[in-house]
């Protein structure tokens, strides 16, 4: 349903990224990986419609993107951005409603403040709504944001074909091991309920347990797309990332990535049985 | 009330308390601060004289008691609360709003030269306007003033943008200071065209130095009418707007917003406002710090309930402050900036020390 068509991002005489394509499609977890600066979070903000690309177009149907008002695309698509700050205190509820308050959707205080109350349910933060986001910890305040981005989508006037999407930049990056895996089980779950999903994430194995597909950046290109089982391999990883990366299998098929500094004799010896 | 908004209002009560409560409140104030600035001052004319001086008005009583009333309540107060209440309001606003777009609580049109760049447009028009611009200005009429300092505080506002604006995005601290040296241009730009001015020049020319409501008519109310409507027809289109700048400014385009519009309306209804406000009543500055930031420990930093309440706030701010500045030294005046700043500044600690400002970060 989103779709960038030979993409370019040119910054001064930087390329960020570079000829990219990629689509997102309805149903599907994509995860970007690649190392710093591969330009997976351009690609993101791209795809977003924040970032109009230099060359090529994104869009959205088959409609350019350039050419959906703000508040349509709003409808369609809601963005978890890597890092968001406050300027003045607000409540959990207040932020999440937010979501629901776009110009266009002609949401009421009280409708939206139930929406709000079903997304701070849905990460786990019911019982948060009245306390302040700045008195938050970091990974409490990135479910809080999750939650908007949830809210605005449920609360969204769209026809009954309309897809919705939802894409996150690093969302687990400040949270810990229980709640990485709570937040992207919601996110898997939105995927199961046929939004098109797209996240940027630095853990591979936590890529290759949750996503449909990965796709491998590297210099603001796409260095390969696939399955995790597929595209996970050594060489490759390794080439791309610029150090030495062991793909070890485990029990159940799934792919484990770890760095050969760390591939002691245990993991080795499990990955031998 | 459904089942929904009732809960709604029960959790949102706990923290935050009902809009109708503190806009019913603020109202109060307003009218309770306007009625006594209608009712206090040097010349010891009471509101029992109201009757009289309306008799007057209406040309039924043409005694020189009834005269005199006239003139004190209804020629020299009540224009002049109009106008205290229209600055404070206007300035209140503006701060707000810029808080708003510009995401930092100091952001006020005083401390970040707006007001400035509108004074030293106001006082270009002055001392040029009998010289080699006047054939620019005297058609303007009673709206010269104003106008000047509507471009003034227009092209301040958007020079600013453009220094502070790096890759799309405004650094906070380069606007702040981008602001104080502009605004000491506009000062010092401002003093040497007092001091190349001639003596009856000077007079009106120190209003602007600290703010004066002392030159209040009618002539003045009209002139900033236009002006007063102007920004209540912007800001309802402006609210949902700066609640998704409060984000930021990727966020608040995710959310659905457009930001490029939001932006140009703020800085367009800012100047306009500060350039009325500055126009007719000098430099005042901590109106637009304070009212915005009472209004947001009241009831949170949604600015549907932040720029009306804010209006509201400062109105009475100002029109309080007036009454001061009239009656401390009578039969002199002080100048209104100076009342504000006294009473304002420790206020405005005391709430900074109590719950901390901004705070989200």
């Amino acid at each position: 349903m989103l779709e960038a068509r030979s993409v370019s991002v040119v910054a001064g005489s930087k390329r960020l990224i570079d000829g990219v394509s990629l689509a997102i499609t309805p149903g599907r977890l994509t995860a970007v990986i690649g190392p710093n600066g591969a330009g997976k979070s351009t690609l993101l903000r791209v795809l977003a419609g924040e970032l109009k690309p230099s060359e090529g177009a994104v869009f959205l149907d088959d409609t350019d993107l350039r050419k959906v008002p703000v508040g349509r695309l709003a409808a369609r698509r809601s963005v978890v951005a890597q890092s968001t700050t406050l300027s003045f205190p607000f409540t959990v509820l207040e932020v999440v409603m937010l979501g629901a308050t776009v110009p266009g959707f002609g949401i009421r205080d009280c409708a939206a403040a139930d929406a709000a109350r079903e997304a701070l349910d849905a990460v786990g933060l019911a019982e948060f709504e009245t306390r302040m986001l700045n008195e938050l910890s970091g990974g409490e305040r990135q479910r809080v944001h999750i939650a908007r981005a949830l809210c605005q989508l449920a609360t969204a006037p769209r026809q009954q074909a309309e897809t919705a999407a939802i894409l996150l930049d690093e969302p687990t990056a400040s949270l810990d091991l229980k709640h990485q895996c709570d937040v992207l089980a919601l996110i898997k779950a939105q995927a199961e309920m046929g939004r098109a999903v797209m996240l940027v994430i630095h853990d591979l194995n936590l890529a290759a347990a949750f996503a449909d597909e990965i796709v491998l950046m590297a210099a603001g290109r796409i260095a390969g797309k696939g399955k995790p089982h597929d595209l996970l391999n050594e060489d490759l990883l390794s080439h791309t990332f610029g150090c030495r990366l062991r793909v070890v299998t485990s029990e159940d098929g799934g792919r484990l990535v770890l760095p050969s500094a760390i591939t002691g004799k245990a993991i080795m010896g499990a990955a031998a049985e | 009330m459904t089942a929904i908004d009732a809960r709604f209002a029960k959790v949102a009560g706990a923290v935050r308390p009902a809009r109708a409560k503190v806009f019913l409140a603020l109202t109060g104030l307003l009218l309770l601060s306007a009625i006594l600035s209608l009712a206090i001052g040097p010349t010891g004319v009471s509101l029992q004289s109201l009757p009289r001086a309306l008799a007057a008005t209406a040309g039924f009583a043409a005694d020189s008691a009834a005269e005199r009333d006239r003139l004190v309540l209804i020629d020299l107060r009540l224009p002049r609360t109009l106008l205290a209440a229209f600055v404070g309001a206007a300035l209140a606003t503006s701060g707000a709003m810029m808080q708003g777009l510009f995401r930092n609580p100091l952001a006020d049109p005083g401390l970040i030269g707006v007001s400035s760049g509108a004074a030293l447009a106001a006082i270009a028009t002055i001392v040029l306007g009998h010289g080699i611009a006047a054939p620019l200005i005297a058609p303007l009429g009673i709206y010269a003033l104003p106008i000047a300092a509507f471009f003034g505080g227009l092209i301040t506002t958007i020079t600013l943008v453009a220094i502070a604006a790096r890759r799309g995005r405004l650094s906070v601290g380069t606007l702040l200071l981008a602001g104080i040296a502009l605004g000491a241009l506009a000062g010092s730009l401002g003093g040497f065209l007092a001091y190349a001015s001639d003596d009856r020049d000077l007079r009106d020319l120190t209003l602007w130095s600290m703010g004066s409501l002392s030159g209040a008519s009618w002539q003045k109310v009209f002139a900033v009418l236009p002006f007063a409507a102007a920004i209540c027809l912007a800001v309802p289109h402006l609210v949902r707007g700066l609640n998704g700048f409060l984000l930021g400014e990727s966020e608040a385009m995710h959310l659905g917003i457009d930001t490029e519009r939001t932006k140009r309306i703020t800085i367009a209804t800012t100047a306009a406002a500060v350039g009325a406000a500055v126009a007719v009543a000098g430099v005042i500055g901590f109106v637009g710090l304070v009212a915005p930031h009472v209004m947001r420990l009241i009831s949170g930093p949604d600015h549907r309930v932040v720029l009306p309440g804010s209006a509201i706030l400062g109105a009475t701010l100002v029109i309080v402050a007036d009454i001061i500045a009239r009656m401390a030294i009578r039969p002199a005046e002080l100048p209104i900036g100076i009342v504000l700043a006294l009473v304002g500044a420790p206020v405005f600690l005391h709430l900074v020390l109590r719950r901390g400002i901004g705070g989200g970060e």
